[in-house]
């Protein structure tokens, strides 16, 4: 993930998508192998077979409200999700993502502009977005400097081994 | 220019005045862990660190899983009792003294001015008491445990100011609800939340920790009350050191403020699948419930199992309704045996659990089957949020949620 930017296919989903939904709470002390068969069981039942690594993943508001369980973006992650861009974020998701290497982006006006197939590349470092299919470009809002850090180097506890 | 609560407990904490806005490092007053313990211990592992920062701040307990439901998380249990005993981390209360935030609020850990991170999203209901809690997940709390420290956005407040005074019945559940429905749940999105105002003063300690324990469901980092005398008077011989005052000045600037006039609010209830999903109880009224759930830490203090025992007293609770009753800890549940609540409860055919988190969060006992329906005094009616993702979570007060299992039917608590 050089310089933290992505290419990749869209999945899109709407607005307050929260934590049960990415990972029910009935499966939440599985590994995540396991858990990740369940991953938006309930509003998008194909996910967990047809994602593909490397592909992204657009959301309207509020994507993640919830739970504080670390689960819902590690999921994400061993999916292999490359990032998450979103109109904004439940808070916790988005701290639990940038510890545990996740990129994410919160990108207004996004969600409206981008269909489930597209191709987008995604930019965290220069926080911006352009949809290749349509052309589009999209600007978000830039991570702080500590967060931008944890996702360079994968997450808080690669700082935390290297002193 | 003058501070919000948020403001004045980042710039105690940096030791300089601070803005919201800010992005600081701040130092850690408190870190509470449940369960998720066991990933923020094997993430300070692969990290080759095997000691924590200050055994004395740590506070770790199970509540999520009580009695442990399956052997993987009996093993995860030993092996945090384990850990307790080589690191020497002072507060354990291991699976006895009930759910998490009422356990931190009642033994003293949550006090005004301190900022408290726990491995819950509800973490925020210190607020009730001026303490900053917030939930972070088992990662960053990992970081904790290792360095005492943490990265935080100094927030913007947006300020409820709740007028008038509460008709009987209706409750500061109620009042938070209304607030959910009628502002959305991104109200107070990564910002701090502060609930003034007469109604708030008049709440008891109870009700304020209901309302700051939901802070979360309109997104907020905290949720703060002002301390005054009842605070004080709550906090006496539970604290080891003196508690204080405090309020945001008179000048703080806020990123928003709200009137919320609660003169003639009337029970409500959020319905699927959002907690911003939000109706006077009596537009529901009618729709027929298959289980009803009171207590939990969202609702489940003496006062909350007071008002439904006032209800159920001498009536029998729908035949084809089960309510299950969580209180919130062990000492609400010895608070409620020795006051006659427990018994009242009981002999009106509700079933008295064991304080934990189970059927809240969907892990385990109580949960729906695929078609039924709960009324819950807990704080989350997302779609699967209690077992199938086929079944409907309606949320509200104790007084709603007893009158309701009464008659097996949403019901408006006023007509019973």
């Amino acid at each position: 993930m050089a310089g933290l930017k992505f290419q990749g296919t869209v999945w899109t989903f709407g607005d307050n998508i929260d934590t049960d939904q990415i990972n029910p709470g009935q499966y939440m002390d599985l590994p995540a192998e396991e858990a990740s068969e369940h991953v938006f069981e309930a509003i998008a039942p194909e996910f967990s077979k047809e994602f593909k690594a490397g592909e992204l993943i657009v959301a309207g508001n509020n994507f993640g409200c919830g739970s504080s369980r670390e689960t819902a973006p590690d999921v994400l992650k061993y999916v292999g999700a490359a990032a998450i861009v979103a109109e904004s974020f439940g808070r916790i998701f988005f701290r639990n993502a940038v510890a545990i290497g996740l990129p994410v982006l919160v990108c207004p006006g996004i969600s409206a502009q981008t269909k489930g197939g597209d191709t987008l590349e995604v930019d965290i470092e220069a926080a911006l977005v352009r949809n290749l299919t349509t052309n589009k470009e999209f600007k978000g809002e830039r991570l702080h400097e500590m967060m931008l850090n944890s996702l360079r180097k994968g997450g808080i506890m690669k700082l935390l081994s290297e002193g | 220019m003058g501070q919000t609560i948020a403001e004045k407990i980042f710039s105690e904490k940096l030791s300089r005045p601070v803005r919201a806005g800010e992005y600081v490092i701040a130092p850690i007053d408190c870190a509470m862990l449940h369960e998720g313990f066991v990933r923020s211990w094997m993430q300070l592992m692969s990290a080759g660190v095997s000691t924590v920062w200050d055994p004395d701040k740590i506070v770790v307990l199970f509540d999520h899983y009580v009695p442990a439901p399956t052997e993987r998380m009996a093993s995860a249990h030993m092996m945090v009792r384990n850990v307790i005993q080589a690191t020497g981390i002072k507060h354990y209360y291991g699976e006895r003294e009930g759910i998490c935030h009422q356990v931190m609020i009642e033994k003293g850990h949550a006090l005004p001015g301190a900022l408290v991170v726990g491995t819950d999203s509800h973490t925020c209901s210190y607020g009730a008491l001026g303490a900053a809690g917030t939930g972070i997940g088992t990662t960053e709390m990992a970081y904790v445990l290792a360095r005492g420290e943490l990265w935080f956005r100094v927030p913007e407040t947006v300020k409820f100011a709740l007028r008038g005074k509460l008709p009987k019945i209706v409750a500061s559940k109620d009042i938070l609800l209304h607030i959910a429905g009628r502002f959305g749940v991104e109200i107070a999105q990564y910002k701090s939340a502060e609930f003034v105002g007469e109604a708030a003063d008049a709440m008891s300690i109870e009700g304020r920790i209901t309302m700051s324990n939901m802070a979360v469901e309109i997104g907020a980092k905290f949720g703060f009350f002002n301390t005054d005398d009842k605070t004080l008077e709550y906090l006496k011989g539970r604290a080891a050191v003196p508690s204080r005052k405090l309020a945001a000045d008179a000048d703080a600037a806020y990123a928003s403020a709200y009137d919320v006039d609660v003169s003639d609010l009337e029970p409500q209830v959020a319905c699927p699948h959002s907690v911003g999903n939000v109706k006077p109880v009596r537009e529901a009224q009618g729709t027929p419930v298959n289980q009803a759930l009171l207590g939990s830490c969202t609702n489940g203090r003496l006062e909350d199992l007071r008002v439904a025992a006032e209800i159920l007293k001498g009536r029998s609770v729908n035949r084809f309704t089960r309510l299950y009753v969580y209180p919130a800890s062990r000492e609400v549940y010895i608070d409620a045996m020795k006051s006659g609540v427990i018994q009242t409860l009981s002999e009106a055919g509700a079933i008295i659990c064991n304080p934990c988190c189970g059927p809240c969060f969907g892990g385990h006992a109580g949960l729906l089957a695929p078609g039924e329906r709960c009324i819950s005094s807990t704080n989350r009616n997302f779609k699967g949020r209690m077992g199938s993702a086929d079944a409907e979570v309606y949320l509200a007060s104790p007084a709603t949620v007893a009158a309701s299992a009464l008659r097996g039917a949403i019901t408006d608590p006023r007509e019973v």
